[in-house]
């Protein structure tokens, strides 16, 4: 350092003559001084100045003064280095602000990571954890959250027991999403294992659901379709299907295009003592029934729903030979239709009966109960 | 993968002449060469380029697991010489790009003739009989005054580049400006580099080593410097009339004729 004022001297607490003869890193902090070699030096050398570089200046008592630094190096006629004139600004304040700031952006994002965490764990009991295994039928399901998954959706599905050789599944979508969304979700999963002790027909397990989601304290409602299995002892199941403002479940047949089961309701939760209709059919080997959320059909790019054409062209595409591969394609489909960034969440189950069961089989424990 | 691209590779002199590859350090990019590299493009295939993470090189490369240690940029390096297939390499490397050097030779001997480091260290941080230069909580300082001064860029820069894939000039605009880094990408190329120990590697770096040590270094002081050439099999030390940590910016002339001094000499030998 060739020249320095008094003002730098105050601020510092150093005789003019700790200063003038030595190096302006020789003031500098440790880690200072690494930057200054590594950023400062060079970019001051390449550009002839630098803007705003932040160190620490040690003064004379052994405390620290934050900094700015501005600094220009001027050149003689024949590009030789002559003298860099630096500037100093007391940043005492705007370092403290700028700690803060990096203290409260940290505690951000360990509180999204932490959210995200609890979004997910929430997300895993509103969906068994594997899809059950269930003697004498092919059962293959996915859940998927929308986006980044930072949010607990309202889609879920549940298949349970409720006697030998006879199955409840259940699939639906609570409306809206978060935490007061994932109550409603919890309740009505377990309202309906609850109901379908109490209840045998699905449409008046319907009924009872829409009065108690009715008369809960939140706003929210559902849909939700609700199928009653009974395996047959030809290795067919006969199925009791009943819905609620939910769309209707498809019906896939051996070389068939999917057709829609006329099953329709009101939807559940909104207005009181509601009726349900019901439609029965047998679901035979080889035959497929799809269970779907709206994340499937109303996913959109640039404004466009993936829609019912997509998803029967898909469905029949893939045909009825391969139920895991069929949910796991049209999983696939509606996400790459949305560019991989979901919009919405997305629940599919599809069952169908598995030929030929072997009635000695050993399942081992039901996953989720057993 | 188009690693030229990945790494903005800058090829210059004759195809046929012997390569010498430069590598940059912690802090830059190769425009730390600009003075001292073209002196060689009259006989030597000159090669620089830009470690992912630095520079111009594609921030979309960016692994934060890969880059978290110098292995990562060991990587780079090799890639770079196995993308041109460069052979009989003259390496380099200044600063913590002397180590990631010494790495590369030790993997792919095969490729390499010779290396110069330029202001090398082994490990920044003081040990049982080892002299680094600095404590554990002045690496932990650097890193804080890093998030200071890279908290304007990071701000108003980062969204840009991260946001704007459409808009590549705003990603172009940020190449001219030297030195810069996103935040993230150099607090972690700073805890590769100065938590890094590479003292084991020296004395299996098979090639002959000329190191170039400044006066007046900080950040690789003269004991250092000495230490590297005594640890390295076969090694030429010679100390630069320059400070600093920057010779080939702050005696761009010296440094170029180290080098080619000690490079004619092998050739005559």
């Amino acid at each position: 350092m060739l020249r320095v004022n008094a003002t730098f001297l105050r601020w510092t607490g150093r005789p003019v003559e700790a200063v003038v003869g030595r190096r302006l890193v020789d003031l500098l902090t440790p880690g200072g001084r690494i930057f200054h070699e590594t950023h400062y030096a060079p970019m001051l050398r390449m550009q002839g100045s630098v803007h705003e570089i932040a160190v620490d200046l040690r003064c004379g008592d052994g405390s620290r003064l934050s900094v700015l630094l501005n600094a220009t190096l001027s050149r003689d006629e024949h590009g030789a280095e002559r003298e860099v004139l630096v500037a100093v600004f007391d940043a005492t304040e705007r370092r403290r602000y700028e700690r803060q700031l990096l203290r409260a952006h940290d505690e951000a994002r360990g509180a999204e990571a932490r959210a995200m965490t609890l979004a997910r764990t929430l997300q895993q009991t509103l969906v068994p954890p594997v899809p059950p295994r269930v003697r004498g039928l092919t059962l293959a399901a996915t859940y998927r959250p929308s986006g980044d998954g930072s949010q607990v959706g309202g889609d879920f599905y549940d298949v349970f027991p409720t006697g030998p050789d006879e199955q409840v599944v259940v699939l639906g979508d609570v409306s809206g999403k978060g935490v007061d969304a994932a109550v409603v979700t919890s309740l009505v999963r377990n309202t309906v294992r609850a109901l379908a002790v109490l209840h045998h027909r699905p449409s008046s397990l319907l009924a009872e659901l829409n009065d108690i989601v009715g008369t809960h304290e939140t706003e929210r409602f559902c849909t939700a379709v609700v199928l009653r299995m009974r395996r047959e002892p030809d290795g067919a199941w006969r199925v009791v299907v009943a819905a609620g403002g939910h769309p209707p479940p498809l019906l896939l047949r051996p070389d068939e295009p999917a057709v829609e089961v006329d099953v329709h309701g009101p939807l559940v939760g909104i207005l009181p003592d509601q009726e349900y209709g019901e439609t029965e059919l047998r679901l035979a080997p080889r035959e497929v029934l799809v269970l779907y959320t709206d994340g499937v059909t109303e996913a959109r790019r640039d404004g466009e729903l993936f829609g019912e054409v997509r998803l029967h062209a898909t469905l029949d595409r893939v045909g009825a030979r391969d139920v895991p591969g069929l949910v796991a394609e049209l999983e696939e489909e509606v996400v790459a239709f949305q560019s991989g960034v979901t919009g919405d969440d997305i629940a599919i189950v599809a069952v169908s009966p598995t030929p030929d069961p072997d009635p000695d089989a050993d399942l081992g424990p039901d996953p989720e109960t057993g | 993968m188009d690693v030229l691209a990945r790494n903005n590779v800058t090829v210059l002199g004759p195809a046929d002449g012997q390569p010498l590859v430069f590598a940059h350090g912690f802090g830059c990019d190769q425009s730390m060469w600009r003075h001292v590299a073209p002196a060689f493009a009259d006989r030597y295939r000159v090669v620089t380029f830009d470690f992912v993470g630095g520079g111009g090189s594609d921030p979309a490369a960016y692994d934060p697991d890969k880059y978290a240690t110098l292995d990562g940029y060991r990587a780079d390096l090799l890639d770079v010489v196995r993308a041109l297939d460069l052979r009989d390499v003259v390496l380099v490397g200044h600063s913590v790009a002397a180590m990631v050097g010494a790495m590369a030779t030790i993997a792919e001997p095969d490729r390499f003739a010779s290396m110069v480091m330029v202001g090398p260290s082994p490990r920044y941080v003081d040990d049982e009989n080892y002299i680094g230069g600095f404590g554990r909580e002045d690496i932990d300082e650097l890193l804080t005054s890093l998030s200071s001064n890279y908290l304007g860029w990071s701000a108003a820069m980062a969204p840009a580049i991260v946001g704007n894939p459409d808009r590549p000039e705003l990603g172009h605009e940020l190449t001219e400006a030297f030195c810069r880094m996103d935040p993230e990408v150099a607090r972690r190329f700073a805890e590769a580099t100065f938590l890094s120990d590479n003292r084991d590697d020296l004395p299996r770096v098979p090639v002959p080593t000329l190191v170039l040590q400044c006066r007046d270094d900080i950040i690789a002081p003269m004991e250092v410097g000495e230490y590297v050439a005594e640890q390295l099999p076969d090694s030429t030390f010679v100390v630069l009339e320059a400070t600093g940590h920057c010779p080939q910016l702050s005696a761009p002339v010296l440094t170029a004729e180290a080098i080619g001094t000690w490079l004619d000499g092998r050739a005559a030998a």
